[in-house]
């Protein structure tokens, strides 16, 4: 089993006041699964993301990446977790702007401690994987935003990761970049990679095999 | 570590405008402190020459008890060491490293003994023999030197130089004056001055201390008269003028052992007549020079201080400012420390680079003092290479605080901020 949360509750303190965003969720995915996450903004979407992304830890509850339980994870193993075992796409990309496509990509290969010649290769075939290997030397700012999305899915994926969270990957996107974006993510299943996505629009949810729902942190499967 | 070096490069060049000022502290520390150690350095190295080099090869030979040398002028005559006489001198002279020996006495502060009307003379005076003129090179500039018949007649005849002439004689003639020493009176019968007189003629401690304090001078009686203004029987020193200035020290201990032979006196005895070890004293005066610039170290070491602090400022804009970036960093995998890693390679990368600029700056400044002030200036490898390890550190300190907050960001906070 590659993701299963048993009854996870995650409260955010107002003051003193705790304010329950997540209530008792209950989510398994095994490898190979495209499923979409959809709800509206403040359903503790967001949150629940964070908590797979082991970002975050749940108030109570258990949740299992690989069946290890992160609970029981020092940091550092966390940190590890983050970079092997999980890719992250955000909406607003979070590219470096200092940096060009490929060092952008070959980051996570650096926390690896993956060598330079060995990093650069990677993140060259990552880039020829999202069809921009012909940008690897253009920086952030000199790409349009389409292309600085396919430049992050390069970096999530060039760890070879398991798992990949994807929290409303389209959403700062045109529709014909948001299209490029999802068949990316296709390919990326049909190679294996379990993907876990975050949105709110129904046609992109339409390309995952499953769908669930999130209404007031609570998690409900698509009937 | 390469990675975050050439990052911070670039991160220093992308904010030029910026990490110019925030090096600015240091650059004016490290510039301070190599300008200051440079004119340390300078000033060290005149002294040892007028010290070594231009004085007519000259070192004294004179009587220590223990470490100390004997003073005259605060002790009584020793026990059991006997004068020297003249034929010893010319044993001494037989030396082959020995080119002229000369036999005195001295008070090197005269206290309360000499007067010119009311006026007291703080300056040293000397009792000579015939050769110590010539020996350290003094010339007669008005009247004339001290005759034969000076030394057979115990005349009360006196010699001054000229910084003693202008002093206690000012727009005066003083040939035919008298001066009042120990309560007899002694007739000006010569003004001397040095041949080098320019340069700085150091051949003492006590001669340091009287040029440092605008000396009021010297003047010279017969030794012939010295018991009558002091006492009988004052041990002498003895100026030792070598052949040549590599065989000073050589000469300087030939006659020293000499002395001690001929008087009896050991290693264990509780006098000992040794020479000046020139390099000690050359040592001596420069860490006197020294200790005043150590102090303004001491100020421009407050101004890193300062720079310091700027940087951590600076440093916590920073981390303030690349939220997102930690976040993400820490997202895809980045530990604690290798975000601290980056963060202090940062900071130190900065100060490194300011204490390179200060070093730089520092010479400029030094050679234009040199040049401006007249300031003897020299260069300390060492110096600067401690002085750009010594910003780095600082870098290392001062950019600790906020390495470890941007270290412990929450990535969810650093992710979320916009």
């Amino acid at each position: 089993m590659i993701l299963e949360m048993t009854d996870v509750c995650k409260d955010y303190f107002r003051g003193k006041i705790p304010v329950p965003v997540l209530k008792e969720i209950n989510l398994k995915v095994e490898e190979g699964e495209y499923i979409a996450i959809m709800g509206p903004s403040g359903s503790g979407k967001t949150t629940l993301m964070n908590l797979v992304g082991c970002l975050d830890v749940p108030t109570s509850g258990t949740l299992k990446l690989n069946d290890v339980d992160v609970s029981t994870q020092t940091e550092d193993q966390l940190a590890k977790l983050r970079n092997s075992f999980i890719g992250f796409v955000f909406q607003q990309f979070h590219l470096l702007p200092e940096m060009d496509a490929r060092d952008n990509v070959a980051l996570p290969l650096l926390y690896a401690g993956v060598g330079l010649k060995e990093r650069r290769e990677k993140a060259e075939e990552a880039l020829k994987m999202v069809g921009l290997e012909e940008r690897i030397h253009f920086k952030p700012n000199q790409l349009s935003g389409g292309q600085c999305q396919r430049v992050a899915i390069a970096r999530a994926v060039v760890g070879k990761p398991k798992l990949l969270l994807a929290d409303e990957p389209t959403g700062a996107l045109d529709t014909a970049s948001g299209e490029q974006v999802m068949e990316i993510f296709s390919e990326l299943n049909r190679q294996g990679i379990t993907i876990v996505m975050i949105t709110h629009e129904p046609s992109i949810a339409a390309c995952a095999n499953k769908i669930y729902h999130i209404r007031d942190g609570v998690l409900t499967a698509d009937r | 570590m390469r990675e975050n070096i050439k990052l911070s490069l670039q991160g220093i060049w992308s904010h030029k405008m910026r990490s110019m000022l925030t090096m600015l502290g240091i650059i004016i520390g490290i510039a301070s402190i190599i300008a200051i150690v440079s004119t340390i350095t300078g000033n060290s190295e005149m002294i040892k020459e007028s010290l070594i080099g231009s004085n007519n090869n000259v070192v004294t030979v004179s009587l220590y008890d223990g470490e100390w040398e004997y003073d005259m002028q605060y002790s009584s005559n020793p026990e059991g060491i006997m004068p020297l006489d003249s034929e010893f001198k010319d044993e001494l002279e037989a030396i082959d490293t020995v080119d002229k020996v000369a036999f005195y006495n001295s008070r090197e502060y005269s206290d309360n003994s000499i007067y010119r009307l009311d006026t007291s003379f703080t300056g040293g005076i000397y009792g000579v023999d015939d050769q110590y003129f010539g020996l350290y090179n003094y010339q007669v500039i008005n009247g004339r030197a001290l005759l034969q018949a000076d030394y057979d007649n115990f005349r009360k005849v006196v010699i001054l130089d000229n910084t003693a002439a202008s002093s206690l004689f000012p727009g005066e003639n003083p040939l035919g004056q008298v001066v009042e020493i120990s309560g007899e009176p002694f007739t000006v019968v010569g003004i001397v001055s040095q041949t080098k007189s320019v340069e700085l003629n150091i051949n003492s401690v006590s001669d340091y201390y009287t040029y440092a304090n605008t000396s009021s001078g010297k003047m010279f009686v017969t030794g012939a008269v010295w018991p009558m203004i002091y006492r009988f029987d004052e041990v002498q020193k003895i100026a030792v003028k070598a052949v040549d200035t590599d065989s000073m020290t050589k000469a300087g201990k030939a006659v020293e052992d000499a002395v001690n032979e001929k008087l009896g006196l050991t290693a264990e005895s509780q006098y000992q007549f040794k020479s000046q070890d020139l390099l000690k004293q050359a040592e001596q005066l420069q860490a006197m020079s020294n200790s005043t610039n150590q102090q303004l170290i001491w100020i421009a070491g407050i101004s890193l201080l300062v720079g310091g602090i700027g940087v951590m400022n600076i440093m916590l804009v920073t981390v303030t400012e690349r939220t997102q970036e930690i976040g993400l960093k820490k997202a895809i995998g980045a530990r604690k420390r290798m975000i601290l890693g980056q963060f202090l390679t940062e900071a130190a990368v900065l100060t490194s680079f300011g204490g390179v600029l200060g070093v730089i700056f520092g010479i400029v400044t030094a050679k234009l003092l040199s040049k401006i002030m007249g300031i003897p200036t020299g260069l300390s490898i060492p110096s600067m290479i401690i002085a750009v390890l010594f910003s780095m550190c600082i870098g290392l300190i001062f950019g600790f605080l906020p390495a470890r907050k941007a270290a412990n960001l929450n990535p969810i906070d650093a992710l979320r901020s916009e």
